[in-house]
């Protein structure tokens, strides 16, 4: 397989009796935008869980750009390239908008004490410039908000959390982004807007990020993706083009619920 | 520069001022009468200026002028001490506080940075104080190592406790730090060498051939011995004051903020949990060690009632006062709960009592602290732009 980015072969998630996620395999190309769907608690949460280390898996193995990365922390995941955004939304609230942005930084922010404590000059220098790193990345969302990058998250709508935790994650230019429910609690206009944004900047930087987006929106599946997987009970039914997944038998059993 | 006073000083310049002179008179004040006259006029004021928008004046000054309030302070507390400089007492006093203060940085590091709870700052302090005590006593090296041995020694130690820390999850941590605090004074207690409960005392301080523990003659002039530590103990907190700063204000500040707040995220953005936590404790510990260091060079002697777990809830509830992580709201809280204490007879010996009821106060109505942590400023000045 040419460019295959994520390789997810027979990865099992159990939690006590109950098993999340169950033998599933499941490539993402570089570049390539899969669509996660399926219905509540039918695990797709948890796969991102298990990629990004925060559960490791029973069985099964990751690779990564040709690693593997089964059973690494989230932070040696990160640094590998992918990030991501939570369903429920996880920012710090009290902390500025540019602080929450940089946060998703880490892998190019200076750790040492004597950077960050006795050369302030170059301190200053290295954070004027992911500042305006971050300045320019929210004004491809949203140009207002990117002037009001000094105020605290707490008290901002969810639509403008939603495009400050996408910097978070893009700030760190990843190979793989991973969006949970990006549009939850937003309209369908908000939705539609952030979705073109998403893929102005992947455009931008160069198309080659690659993005697994679990969506209930149907529309903004068929809109904006390659391909789709469709999990249930933790195993994956069906796999394709939306078309051919939403006219899947299977498919439609398990949305309407029908055994 | 256009030649003219900054006018957004003044309000600033004025809290200090005004702030100093409160301590001034504090110390003055013989009288239970006066003491709490003088207090209900400093309530009056802080309350009128509050209403008139005075204090958020003074607090812009605070943030916008950062380094030169800082220097009017610690000027302002020049002036303080060469106005007591021939009382034991007040110096006494004042340089408690600002060891204090040290060690509530370093609390600060530790509970507002990375939010790990520790109740056992006077432990920590205390071993500052008796590896001094030791060193002074047991060895030739120089004296005046002390201060960094009483650190590294904290440090140290700090850092054997952390991993069982680590293991436990959320506030189960702050149980291991209460288990460390009783473990170390029932260890002083018990242990001889290092006088048992009694403690010991340490004579004959000597740095650079000089004797620091003996008043000072000038002319007809004898100045308190005291003033010497005093001037050791505002180097001191000025520098842990400094360290602090730059400590939030840096990618190391923004970390240790991440990993408080949100564990799981910060891990996913490649932020490592544990080794923020070891560093912020590590020094939070060094901080309180070496106060508690220079604090057994100047009263001479440790002892284990200097270092128990009533002193460290004393040292949580002033970061609280203060406001979990403001570094200047630490410095005003140090001085009140210190300082009131010792001058209101009336309630020193309820003072555990009144801790515990403000902290509850605090938590149910000003979760925040007294005077809340701003944002984070990167550069000193504006925005940064
Ligand atoms: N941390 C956890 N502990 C226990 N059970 C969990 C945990 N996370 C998810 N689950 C369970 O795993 C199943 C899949 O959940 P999730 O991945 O969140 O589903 P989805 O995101 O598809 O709605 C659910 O039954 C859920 O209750
Ligand atoms: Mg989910």
């Amino acid at each position: 397989m040419s460019g295959s980015l994520l390789k997810v072969a027979g990865v099992t998630r159990r939690f006590g009796g109950l098993t999340a996620l169950d033998g599933l395999d499941l490539d993402v190309g570089a570049g390539e935008i899969l669509g996660l769907i399926g219905p509540n608690g039918s695990g797709k949460t948890t796969f991102f869980n298990v990629i990004t280390g925060v559960f490791p898996p029973n069985a099964g193995s990751i690779h990564f750009g040709g690693h593997d990365i089964t059973g690494f922390a989230p932070p040696a995941i990160y640094r590998a390239g992918i990030a991501r955004t939570f369903q429920r939304s996880r920012l710090c609230l009290e902390l500025s908008v540019l602080d929450n942005i940089l946060i998703g930084n880490q892998l190019r922010l200076t750790r040492g004490f004597i950077f960050n404590l006795l050369r302030r000059r170059r301190f200053a220098d290295q954070y004027r410039a992911f500042r305006a790193e971050a300045v320019d990345l929210l004004a491809t969302f949203d140009p207002p908000l990117a002037r009001r990058i000094e105020e605290p998250v707490a008290g901002m709508p969810m639509i403008l959390r939603r495009r400050i935790e996408i910097c978070r994650a893009l700030i760190s230019r990843p190979r793989l982004l991973l969006l949970d429910e990006p549009s939850a609690g937003m309209t369908h206009d908000e939705t539609r807007h952030l979705m073109d944004d998403i893929l102005e900047v992947r455009r931008r930087l160069g198309g080659e990020l690659a993005i697994i987006i679990i969506e209930h929106e149907m529309g903004v599946i068929e809109r904006i993706t390659d391909r789709c997987a469709v999990l249930n009970f933790g195993q994956k039914i069906c796999e394709g083009s939306y078309r051919a997944v939403a006219a899947d038998p299977l498919v439609q059993q398990a949305y309407l619920g029908v055994e | 520069m256009n030649g003219s006073f900054p006018r957004a000083l003044l309000p600033g310049l004025a809290a200090i001022v005004l702030g100093v002179l409160f301590l001034a008179l504090l110390l003055t004040f013989e009288s239970q009468w006066s003491v709490g006259a003088l207090l209900a006029g400093g309530a009056a004021v802080v309350f009128i200026a509050s209403r008139a928008g005075l204090l958020s004046r003074a607090a812009t000054s605070f943030d916008t002028h950062e380094p030169v309030m800082a220097g009017a302070t610690i000027l302002a507390l020049l002036v303080l001490a060469a106005w007591f400089a021939e009382d034991h007492f007040p110096l006494l006093m004042l340089s408690t506080v600002l060891l204090m203060v040290t060690s509530c940085l370093g609390l600060t590091v530790q509970f507002g940075f990375a939010g790990m709870v520790n109740f056992a700052g006077a432990a920590f302090f205390g071993l500052g104080a008796y590896t001094a005590a030791v060193l002074v006593r047991y060895t030739h090296l120089p004296h005046l190592l002390s201060l960094p041995a009483g650190g590294l020694a904290a440090g140290i130690l700090g850092s054997v406790l952390i991993w069982p820390m680590l293991r436990t999850k959320g506030h189960y941590s702050a149980v291991v730090t209460i288990a460390f605090a009783i473990l170390f004074k029932t260890f002083l207690e018990v242990n001889d060498t290092l006088g048992g409960a009694q403690g010991m005392k340490i004579r004959n301080i000597v740095v650079f051939g000089w004797k620091p523990n003996q008043d000072i003659e000038i002319g007809s002039l004898e100045l308190s011995h005291y003033l010497i530590y005093f001037l050791a103990a505002l180097a001191l907190a000025a520098v842990a004051f400094v360290f602090c700063r730059r400590l939030e204000r840096s990618w190391i500040g923004l970390s240790m903020d991440a990993v408080r707040i949100d564990e799981t995220a910060a891990a996913c953005f490649g932020l490592d949990v544990r080794r923020w936590k070891i560093v912020a404790f590590t020094w939070g510990n060094v901080l309180a060690g070496m106060a508690g260091a220079l604090y057994a060079l100047m009263v001479g002697y440790v002892a284990p009632n200097n270092f128990t777990f009533g002193d460290s809830l004393i040292l949580v509830s002033i970061v609280l006062l203060g406001g979990i992580g403001n570094v200047w709201g630490v410095m005003v809280a140090a001085a009140l709960m210190i300082l009131l204490p010792e001058k209101l007879q009336a309630i020193q010996e309820y003072r555990f009592l009144l801790y515990a009821v403000l902290v509850m106060l605090i938590l149910l109505f000003r979760p925040q602290g007294l005077l809340p942590r701003p944002l984070r400023r990167y550069l000193p000045g504006g925005a940064g732009r």
